[in-house]
C-alpha cells in the first residue's frame, strides 16, 4: 500500500513521558528508583569547577619560567585567599624583594615549568537539575541522574522560546482561532501558562512578561517579532538557552494560523491543571521540539504509550504545512504513483486531499500527519 | 578474476532529503537507471536515519520493478532478479561537525588550523590564538560555552619555542572542555603543533582529553602541512560525530564501503573533473544547512564550507545576514515584507516542504542567489595559495593572508562552474539554475556552466573512492561513465564583458560559427541578457571588446575560441560586474522581468 513518511508533532491524550534529567557533568543522585517527584524536586546535584585565574608569575618577578617554583610559597593544591602572597623573588640582601598576590580567593591548580604559569581556581560552582514533571523515579543513571516517568498528557510545538517552566494552565482564548490579545492578559495570571488561538502580537508577549506569566501556547507568532524578544535575527532554530521569564510554545508557525483543534481541545480538557513546558527547540539532526506536559493524577499502568502510525495513508488526517492553504487539515484521498507538475512546474510526488469538500493535490513533502488519540 | 559489478545502489543522506540511485550494467557499460528519494528521517517519530534511506529504495523499486529489499534490508549480492551487487552511502545527515582551532598567531597557525578544519568539512566555531586580544580566562569560558565536537591545537614550527603553544594547552586544560553530545566520552582533541612539545602536550592534555597527536601543520613557517590533521580529523568524525545521527550506526553495517561525509565525495569529483579536462573549476552544494563550495584554480583544489548558509535549516540565517532588501532585489514583484519573513521562517522550522505555487519558487530562488553569493564571498576569502599536502608560502604571503585572502579565485580565469544542491538540480526549468549560478557567481569572459542532473554527485564521488581492490575498478568506471553520461548536464557557456561601459552600449561584438556552416553575429550591450538556443556542440566564437571591455584576452583585446551551447544555450550577458540592480523598484522589476523572459525563466502568467 502506497504510504510516506512524513515528520508528526504529538498531541497525545495519555502516554508514559520519560525524560532525562542529567547532570552537566558527574555528581551525586539523590532521589531513588521509584521516588515520588514534584517538578521541584532536586534529583541530582554536583559542583561545576570554578572559574580560572591565570598568573604569569615569571613575568610579573621578571625570572625565567623554569625558576618560578623556587619562588613560590604555595604549592599545588593550596587554598589561597584574595591577596594572599603565592611567590616571593630572594632579593638582593633580603632586599627588594619581588612578590606576587594571589587576585582571588580559590585552589592553587597547577604551577607549569615550561611557560611559568600558575593556575588559580575559584570556588566551585553549584549545579542542581530538579524533576521537571511531576511523577516517579523511573531509573536511575549513576553518578549522573535519572529517568523521570508520568503519566502524563503530552503536546509537541513546532518551534518555542526560552526553558522550562513550571504553572497552571489558563485558558484564554476560547476558540483555536482567536488571537490573544494584551487586553486579555492581566496581573492575576502571574506564574500560569496561558493558552491561546491563533496569534500573539509581541504587545501581547511584552505584556504577559511584564505580568509575570511563566509561559504561552500559541497557534502563531511573528517571525519578524522574535528579533525584539532576542535581540538578535534567528538564523538557525535552535533554542532553549533565552533568559526569558515567560517561555513561548508555537504550535503551528509564523503568522497567524489557528491552533490545531486536537491541540486546542487537548489543552482546554486540563484547564486550571499543573504543567511543564519547554520551550527549547533544535531543528537539526537528533530535533528537539519545544512540549507541554501535564501530569495526570491516574497513575495506572495500562499500555498508554504513543500509537505512532507508519506514515501518511489513505484516510490520514493531514495538515498542509506549506502555501498555498498553509495550516489547513484535510484527510487523505489517494496516494497517486506518479509525478505531478505543479505551478510552479515542480514535479513532486503529491497526495490527494479533502480539505472542507474539496478536493486538492498537494505535495507530500508539504503535508504533515496530525496524531490524534 | 572476480565477477563484474552488474548493478549498484548509492544513498545519499542529505540533512533534508535521502536520495537513493540504481546505477545497472547495460550494453556493456553503466549507466544511471533509476533514482528515489524520501525525507532524511532523522525526525520524530522515526529518529533513524535507515528508514529514509528504505523510503528512498523503496521509490527506486516501485519505479523500477527490481526487488532490493527484503524488509528492512537491502538484498545483496544481485542475483539476477532480486538484489544489488553493491551499496554505497554519503552522508551529511550529522548535523555537520562544529570544531573549534586554536594556532599561536592567528594568521599563521591559527589561520592554517582552520583551513585544514575547513578542509576536511568541519564548521569553525572560533580560532583561539595566543595573539587574539583575549585573556586567558575569557578563552577558558568561550570553550566551555561552545562545547565544540573536536578541537585542534596547532602552533610553533617544528624545534623552535613550545611556550606558546603550551599556554594554550594548558587553557584547554583548564577549561576541561566537554564534547557536545554524550557524558560518557572525553572529548577528541588532535595535537599538530611543534613536535618538541609533544611529551609536555601528552601531560597536559592526555587525561582531559582524547588526545591524537599527528604532524605538525606548519613543521617550518613557510611549509603548511595539512593532510595528516584533515585525515584525523575525517576519522574522528566518522567515530564520533556521525554516530551520534540516530540509526546511522546501522547504516554502516548495511554500505560495501565505508560511509563518505557528502561534501567530501562532492569534492573529489569535482577535482576529478578540473584533472580530466585540465580546466579551472567552482563548484558548489547548496544544502539544506550549509553550503560547500569547491575551487580548483591553478590546479589547486579548496573547499569551504559555509555552515549557516542553506535552503531549509538556515534559510532564515539567509535572510539575517544578507538582509531582506538583497534577497527582494531579485523578486519581481510586489511582496508584502512581513508575510515573507513569516513564510522563509516556517520554511526553517518545516525544512522539508517544497514550494507548490510560482511566487513560493521565485522567491526561494532569489534566497538561493544570496546564499550562493555570501558562500562565494567567503570561498574566496579563504582559497588561498593551498597547495594541498605540502603548500609553499614566503613570509610575505603569510603576512598578507589576512588583508588579501584572494589570490586564487579568479573569475575570468573560472572555466567551468557546477551547481548542485536541491535548488538548483530540481530547478523545474534548467534556466533558473543558470540564472542563479550566474547571478550569485557572477562569472566573467567565457565560462561554460553546468548542473548535477539529479544531484548525484555525492553518490558518484563515494563511488570513485572506493579503495576494496575487488570492487575498485567497476566502482570506479561506473562512477566515470555515469558522470559522463548521466550526471553533469551542460547548461551552456556565458560569455561576459567587463569593463567600464556607458548604459546600453556595444560591449562587444560576437561572430559565432555552427557545426552546420552557418554564422551568426550577435552585439552584447551594456545591461542586457540575452540567450541563443544552441545545443551540446561545439561553435567557433571570435569576440571583439570594445576599447576598455576585457573577455579574457585583455582590454579591448579580440579573443577566439571554441565554446559549447548546451540544454540552456549561450548566454550573453551584458550587466556587468558586480550585477547592480536599480534603486527605483519599477526599474529594477522591469529589469528582472526583461531577463527572465530573455532566457525563457519562468512560465508566463500572471506574474510573467
Amino acid at each position: 500500500m502506497a504510504h510516506s513518511y512524513t515528520p508528526g508533532l504529538k498531541v497525545l491524550k495519555k502516554t508514559l513521558f520519560s525524560k532525562e534529567r542529567i547532570l552537566p557533568l558527574k555528581g551525586e543522585v539523590l532521589v531513588k528508583q521509584g521516588d515520588k517527584l514534584s517538578p521541584e524536586t532536586i534529583v541530582a546535584s554536583t559542583s561545576l569547577p570554578g572559574n580560572i585565574q591565570m598568573l604569569k608569575v615569571n613575568n610579573i618577578l621578571n625570572i625565567e619560567p623554569g625558576d618560578v617554583k623556587a619562588c613560590l610559597v604555595v604549592k599545588e593544591g593550596d587554598s589561597v585567599k584574595k591577596g594572599e602572597k603565592i611567590a616571593e623573588t630572594a632579593g638582593l640582601l633580603g632586599m627588594f624583594k619581588s612578590s606576587v598576590e594571589s587576585p582571588t580567593d580559590g585552589t592553587v591548580e597547577s604551577i607549569s615549568d615550561s611557560t611559568g604559569r600558575v593556575v588559580l581556581r575559584e570556588a566551585p560552582i553549584p549545579v542542581e537539575v530538579d524533576a521537571y514533571v511531576s511523577g516517579r523515579v523511573g531509573k536511575v543513571i549513576h553518578n549522573e541522574g535519572i529517568i523521570v516517568t508520568s503519566n502524563a498528557s503530552f503536546i509537541q510545538g513546532i518551534f518555542g522560546i526560552a526553558g522550562e517552566k513550571q504553572g497552571a494552565l489558563q485558558l484564554v482564548s476560547q476558540d483555536p482561532s482567536e488571537e490573544l490579545t494584551a487586553e486579555k492578559i492581566t496581573n492575576d495570571m502571574a506564574g500560569k501558562i496561558l493558552i491561546g488561538g491563533a496569534f500573539l502580537s509581541l504587545e501581547a508577549y511584552k505584556k504577559a512578561m511584564s505580568c509575570n506569566v511563566a509561559g504561552i501556547v500559541i497557534g502563531g507568532f511573528n517571525y519578524y517579532d522574535l528579533k525584539e524578544i532576542l535581540g538578535y535575527n534567528l538564523g538557525v532554530a535552535i533554542t532553549g538557552t533565552e533568559k526569558l521569564k515567560t517561555a513561548l510554545i508555537v504550535t503551528e508557525g509564523y503568522g497567524s494560523i489557528p491552533m490545531s483543534k486536537a491541540t486546542f481541545d487537548l489543552l482546554k480538557s486540563h484547564n486550571g491543571k499543573d504543567a511543564s513546558i519547554n520551550g527549547a527547540t533544535q531543528i537539526r539532526a537528533g530535533v528537539i521540539r519545544p512540549e507541554i506536559v501535564i501530569p495526570l493524577k491516574d497513575e495506572s499502568s495500562e499500555d498508554i504509550s504513543s500509537n505512532v502510525q507508519e506514515g501518511i495513508q489513505k484516510g490520514s488526517v493531514v495538515r498542509v504545512i506549506r502555501s498555498p492553504n498553509f495550516g489547513k487539515i484535510g484527510t487523505v484521498i489517494s496516494l497517486p504513483a506518479e509525478l505531478q507538475k505543479m505551478e510552479s512546474e515542480t514535479m513532486v510526488r503529491v497526495a490527494e486531499i479533502k480539505i472542507d469538500d474539496k478536493n486538492f493535490l498537494i505535495p507530500r513533502a508539504n503535508l504533515e500527519m496530525v496524531e490524534l488519540q | 578474476m572476480s565477477k563484474k559489478i552488474k548493478s549498484i545502489l548509492a544513498t545519499d543522506c542529505g540533512s533534508t532529503t535521502t536520495k537513493a540511485i540504481l546505477i545497472e550494467w547495460k550494453d556493456n557499460r553503466y549507466r544511471l537507471t533509476f533514482r528515489g528519494e524520501a525525507p532524511t528521517t532523522v525526525e520524530a517519530p522515526f529518529e533513524d536515519v535507515t528508514k529514509g534511506v528504505l523510503n528512498a529504495v523503496m521509490e527506486v523499486e516501485e519505479l523500477s520493478g527490481r526487488t532490493i529489499l527484503n524488509g528492512d534490508e537491502i538484498i545483496t549480492p544481485d542475483n539476477g532478479e532480486k538484489g544489488v551487487d553493491i551499496y554505497v552511502s554519503t552522508s551529511s545527515a550529522g548535523g555537520g561537525l562544529q570544531m573549534m582551532v586554536a594556532g599561536v598567531v592567528k594568521s599563521m597557525s591559527g589561520e592554517s588550523a582552520e583551513r585544514a578544519a575547513l578542509g576536511a568539512g568541519s564548521i569553525v566555531m572560533d580560532v583561539l590564538a595566543s595573539n587574539d586580544g583575549r585573556l586567558p580566562h575569557e578563552k577558558i569560558t568561550r570553550i566551555r560555552q561552545l562545547r565544540p565536537d573536536m578541537i585542534l591545537l596547532s602552533g610553533g614550527t617544528d624545534g623552535g619555542t613550545t611556550t606558546h603553544v603550551m599556554e594554550l594547552a594548558e587553557i584547554l586544560a583548564a577549561a576541561n572542555p566537554r564534547p557536545r553530545l554524550g557524558q560518557n566520552y572525553k572529548l577528541p582533541v588532535i595535537y599538530a603543533g611543534n613536535n618538541k612539545a609533544q611529551d609536555n602536550i601528552r601531560k597536559t592534555l592526555g587525561e582531559i582529553s582524547d588526545l591524537d597527536i599527528v604532524e605538525n601543520i606548519r613543521p617550518v613557517l613557510e611549509q603548511e602541512n595539512l593532510e595528516p590533521s584533515r585525515d584525523k580529523i575525517h576519522d574522528l568524525f566518522m567515530e564520533h560525530v556521525m554516530a551520534q545521527a540516530p540509526g546511522y550506526k546501522k547504516l554502516m553495517s548495511w554500505t560495501d564501503a565505508p560511509i563518505m561525509p557528502t561534501p567530501g565525495a562532492v569534492g573529489s569529483l569535482i577535482e576529478m573533473i578540473a584533472k580530466k579536462e585540465n580546466i579551472s573549476v567552482v563548484g558548489v552544494d547548496i544544502g539544506g544547512a550549509t553550503t560547500d563550495i569547491f575551487s580548483v584554480f591553478e590546479g589547486k583544489f579548496n573547499r569551504t564550507v559555509s555552515a549557516n548558509l542553506g535552503m531549509s535549516y538556515s534559510i532564515c540565517n539567509v535572510l539575517a545576514e544578507s538582509g531582506l532588501d538583497n534577497v527582494l532585489r531579485w523578486v519581481p514583484f510586489d511582496i508584502d515584507h512581513r508575510n515573507l519573513t513569516n513564510r522563509i521562517g516556517n520554511k526553517m522550522i518545516r525544512p522539508t516542504t517544497v514550494p507548490q505555487s510560482l511566487e513560493e519558487l521565485v522567491v526561494e530562488q532569489a534566497i538561493a542567489r544570496e546564499a550562493l553569493r555570501l558562500s562565494f564571498i567567503q570561498h574566496k576569502a579563504f582559497a588561498t595559495s593551498l597547495k594541498g599536502v605540502q603548500s609553499e608560502r614566503t613570509i610575505s604571503d603569510a603576512f598578507e593572508q589576512s588583508s588579501s585572502g584572494q589570490s586564487l579565485v579568479n573569475m575570468m580565469e573560472l572555466d567551468l562552474l557546477v551547481g548542485s544542491g536541491g535548488v538548483l538540480s530540481h530547478a523545474p526549468r534548467r534556466q533558473q539554475a543558470a540564472r542563479m549560478l550566474i547571478d550569485a557567481f557572477m562569472p566573467e569572459g567565457i565560462t561554460q556552466i553546468a548542473v548535477d542532473s539529479i544531484f548525484m554527485m555525492p553518490q558518484l564521488g563515494v563511488l570513485a573512492n572506493i579503495d576494496s581492490k575487488e570492487l575498485k575498478d567497476d566502482a570506479n568506471q561506473a562512477a566515470l561513465e555515469v558522470f559522463d553520461n548521466d550526471c553533469l548536464i551542460r547548461l551552456g557557456t556565458c560569455i561576459t564583458p567587463i569593463g567600464k561601459a556607458k548604459p546600453k552600449s556595444e560591449m562587444a561584438q560576437i561572430s559565432l560559427s555552427f557545426e552546420d556552416g552557418s554564422t551568426k553575429k550577435v552585439a552584447i550591450n551594456e545591461g542586457s541578457l540575452e540567450m541563443l538556443e544552441v545545443p551540446y556542440e561545439p561553435v567557433k566564437i571570435e569576440i571583439q571588446p570594445s576599447r576598455g571591455i576585457d573577455v579574457g584576452a585583455g582590454k579591448g583585446e579580440p579573443l577566439s575560441s571554441t565554446i559549447y551551447g548546451g540544454v540552456v544555450g549561450l548566454i550573453f550577458d551584458g550587466r556587468n560586474r558586480p550585477i547592480n540592480l536599480p534603486k527605483d523598484s519599477s526599474e529594477r522589476i522591469q529589469n528582472l522581468l526583461n531577463w527572465s523572459a530573455a532566457v525563457n525563466e519562468y512560465p508566463k502568467g500572471d506574474l510573467f
